[in-house]
């Protein structure tokens, strides 16, 4: 490209500040708000086992999409892991779905915090069905009939977020 | 105002050298360098460069430096996946990617996977390409991430590998 010409481009940006931006062609679907149905899906897990969202009817679901190479996420997972071992039994059921290019760095950090929920590979079409997976993390409330309660996307206040869980867990402790 | 403008590329260019310098060693892969060691001047705001995409005939060579599985779910129009930069191999696939590029051509780099000072790949992939002597390089500010500060926009996406 040509040097005046490339500068003139970002040049552009500023001369044309006060011109208004076009909405892009492409269709954007929106994510899935509180109260819908979570959309289903089946991906594989670390072990290479088929697991299915709908699978999981009747507990609630923290679905946790996640990577490796994102700062935040790695934060909160160890904390997934104790709310499953503390809440399991109540009916909780945590969910990863790493956003991971692919599984081997998923492996290690799985075997380094001894995650104790399945955590399956996501892809583009998973990304797609929740509106777009295009910033980490995201993670999602889903009752036990199925339906999204809650959205938390990025750096999350954990502790309301476990109360919020408390709260909706099918079998509360006696 | 341009001495600190060359203090702080100087620091850019030290900061290149060491990640370069310990990349046999494998230790620059989980080294984070925050994206606010960027300076301001080489930013480009989503809504100016969305304007730029919508107004100029002569596109810059546009770059995601982030993750495969996000570029595929939704992209910038026009964007070619060359990384991740966070790790060894995708600051290879960048430096292979600009190789035959002139030391002037435009470039932008952009990633949005996380919010920006928690972003693995976009100082890496600047520190990169500033210390290969690009002189015509802007990286894209996406403050929370790429969906919320340019999908949500409406601004020009494609999707696939």
């Amino acid at each position: 490209m040509n040097g005046t010409l490339a500068r003139a481009i970002f040049l552009a940006a500023g001369l044309f500040s006060a011109a208004p931006v076009m909405p892009a062609q492409a269709p954007k679907k929106a994510a899935p708000a509180t109260a819908r149905t979570a959309p289903d899906f089946s991906c594989k897990s670390l072990d290479g086992k088929a697991v299915r969202l709908s699978g999981y009817r009747g507990k609630l679901v923290l679905l946790n999409f996640w990577a490796t190479w994102c700062g935040p996420c790695v934060a909160e997972i160890p904390r997934f892991s104790s709310w499953q071992t503390k809440y399991g039994a109540q009916g909780l059921q945590v969910l990863g779905v790493s956003m991971d290019d692919d599984s081997a760095p998923v492996q290690k950090v799985y075997r380094k915090y001894q995650l104790t929920y399945p955590v399956v590979m996501g892809d583009e079409h998973v990304g797609e069905l929740y509106g777009g997976v295009l910033g980490l993390p995201i993670s999602y409330l889903i009752s036990p009939e199925g339906r999204i309660v809650e959205r938390y996307q990025g750096e999350t206040n954990l502790d309301q977020m476990e109360k919020r869980i408390a709260g909706l867990l099918p079998a509360k402790k006696p | 105002m341009k001495l600190q403008n060359k203090k702080s590329h100087l620091l850019l260019f030290v900061t290149a050298i060491l990640l370069v310098l310990q990349a046999p060693l494998g230790l620059a892969q989980n080294q984070h360098v925050p994206a606010s060691s960027i300076p301001a001047a080489d930013l480009i705001q989503p809504a100016d460069f969305a304007r730029v995409l919508q107004t100029s005939s002569s596109k810059p060579v546009i770059l995601q430096v982030g993750s495969h599985v996000m570029f595929a779910e939704a992209h910038i129009a026009g964007a070619e996946y060359a990384g991740p930069t966070g790790k060894d191999d995708g600051l290879q696939a960048l430096k292979d990617r600009v190789a035959g590029l002139p030391k002037d051509a435009a470039i932008v780099l952009y990633c949005g996977c996380c919010p920006w000072d928690r972003c693995p790949n976009i100082a890496p992939a600047y520190n990169l390409l500033h210390s290969q002597g690009f002189t015509n390089l802007k990286v894209l500010y996406l403050a929370d991430n790429f969906g919320s500060n340019w999908v949500t926009k409406g601004y020009p996406i494609e999707k696939g590998r």
